[in-house]
């Protein structure tokens, strides 16, 4: 469903942020990539969400090959691939309904439509009682079950997240990591970077791919990761 | 959609009064030294056309000529191409009209014998043809006639006419050119402070799949509304200043309704280039 072929990123001012990356990431699996501050990981995020272009190699997404992909079908594939931040990237002028239900708004949803989905997300994530709260109303673990909630808002087949409990204290990002092994239960393949070794440790059952300088230096591949 | 692109340009305009306003006043005032130079050219061009319309070929005819010959002479030279129309001055009608713009010498005119002045032909040109070169063929082929004894048609004159339009076009051209990319500078930057205020939603609008038009259309609607009222407002001051000109220093025309609907329109036409412009910068990647 995401493959990376051979895949080289070089950035103008930093130089080479990725060489030879390759991987295969299945449908409904969950993986953790991890590595030290600057070895690619969200760089690699960034590639799937078709917001950077390889230098060389290929990265396939959902049939969409980052080749022949053109600038017009990338918000489209952006539909099918939730992201989320270690920074949550909330709108603070609007609550927590109307950061999920502008999400819908911009992508040309229906009026009738928007509420609905957005009860029914804030109910899978917890916050159905918070509809009405802003951002800054809002502990850091709830920020992100909305930011998660709103990368789920167009059924997504996989779910990027990168450092998503770097913010957060020890509950909070058990329960968000938590929400996301839910999310997965139901079909969604799932990616978390992160550097937090302790959270890969306690779910060994979980595909580990591990970055080095930009490069992969492990993976454990084929594990009970596929749902 | 195109609700939302409405909604969310007048919200942009709620949001930060103060520098839509001093967006459009800039885009006004740079589009105002635009207007006041339309209008000068415009009646430097009226003037230099009524000087124009006076540019004509005066054959002077010999005193033996024959009625024949002379209507040989008319029938030709109104099938020329170039030729509006032609008048002919008998030499009795010479005589009076001189008696008359030179009133000064009506003694000397009455004192005379005999009537010195020759009988011509006036020939007033078509207004595509009152070039130079133009001009000059008419003469050149009305003085091979034997019976005309000489041609004037006030060479320098049609030249330096035609030199002055064509220098006025120039500098309209420049002047026109260079105001514009102010106006396009003056409208890039201010989408680029709105963009700038709203980056979290677009990089937002971005991750969540929204399409490019889609984040565009708000700015670009933003851009053209604020060029259109730039454009209003210097319409507005140019006509004040022509009002203010007009009668107590010189003689000025208004321009034509399609040349102030232009000057309106391009307002906001620059105001789309622009914002579109600087949207483009932004729309690369979030990050």
């Amino acid at each position: 469903m995401i493959k990376l072929i051979n895949v080289y990123k070089e950035f103008p001012r930093s130089g080479l942020a990725l060489k030879n990356v390759s991987f295969h990431l299945r449908k409904g699996e969950f993986a953790f990539l991890i590595g030290p501050s600057g070895a690619g990981k969200t760089t690699v995020l960034q590639l799937i969400h078709m917001a950077e272009q390889p230098t060389d190699g290929e990265v396939r997404v959902s049939g969409n090959s980052s080749n022949r992909m053109k600038r017009r079908d990338v918000s489209k594939l952006r539909r099918r691939v939730g992201m989320v931040f270690q920074t949550f990237r909330l709108l603070r002028d609007r609550t927590a309904a109307e950061n999920l239900a502008f999400a819908l708004e911009v992508t040309g949803a229906r009026r009738s439509e928007i509420k609905a989905k957005v009860q029914r997300l804030l109910a899978q994530v917890g916050l159905a009682s918070r509809a009405g709260a802003y951002p800054d109303e809002l502990s850091g673990g709830e920020q992100q079950r909305i930011a998660i909630a709103r990368a789920l808002i167009h059924d997504p087949v996989v779910l990027l997240a990168d450092e998503p409990t770097g913010n957060l204290d020890e509950r909070a990002a058990r329960g968000v990591f938590e929400l996301t092994r839910d999310i997965n239960s139901s079909g969604t393949a799932v990616l978390i970077a992160t550097h937090d070794l302790e959270l890969v440790r306690r779910y060994p059952q979980y595909r580990v791919i591990e970055l080095a300088e930009g490069a992969v230096v492990y993976d454990s591949g084929d594990s009970d990761g596929v749902s | 959609m195109a609700s939302h692109s409405v909604r969310e340009a007048l919200a942009a305009f709620r949001r930060a009064p103060g520098l839509a306003f001093l967006s459009a006043t800039s885009i006004g005032l740079s589009l105002f030294v635009m207007g006041t130079f339309g209008l000068v050219a415009y009646n430097v061009d009226v003037t230099l056309r009524t000087i124009e319309r006076r540019v004509e070929v005066v054959a002077y005819l010999r005193d033996d000529v024959s009625a024949a010959q002379l209507e040989l002479l008319q029938s030709d030279v109104i099938s020329f191409p170039e030729v509006q129309a032609i008048t002919h001055v008998s030499k009795f009608e010479a005589m009076r009209n001189a008696m008359q713009q030179l009133e000064e010498f009506r003694d000397v005119f009455t004192d005379l014998e005999m009537n010195p002045l020759p009988a011509s032909i006036e020939i007033q040109m078509k207004p595509d043809f009152r070039d130079p070169t133009s001009v000059a063929r008419v003469a050149d082929l009305v003085a091979l006639y034997p019976f005309v004894e000489d041609v004037r048609y006030g060479r320098e004159w049609v030249e330096k006419i035609y030199q002055l339009r064509r220098l006025g076009g120039a500098v309209a051209a420049v002047l026109g050119i260079a105001f514009a990319v102010v106006a396009i500078l003056i409208i890039g930057t201010t989408v680029r402070m709105a963009v700038l205020a709203r980056r979290e939603e677009i990089i937002v609008m971005q991750l969540v799949g929204a399409t490019d038009g889609f984040i565009r259309r708000p700015f670009q609607l933003e851009g053209f509304i604020t060029g259109l009222a730039g454009g209003g407002l210097a319409l507005l001051l140019t006509y004040a200043a022509y009002l203010a000109v007009d009668g107590s220093l010189i003689e000025l025309e208004w321009l034509p309704p399609l040349w102030a609907t232009i000057g309106l329109l391009a307002g906001g036409l620059l105001g789309l280039v622009a914002s579109d412009a600087a949207l483009r910068r932004h729309l690369v990647t979030y990050g």
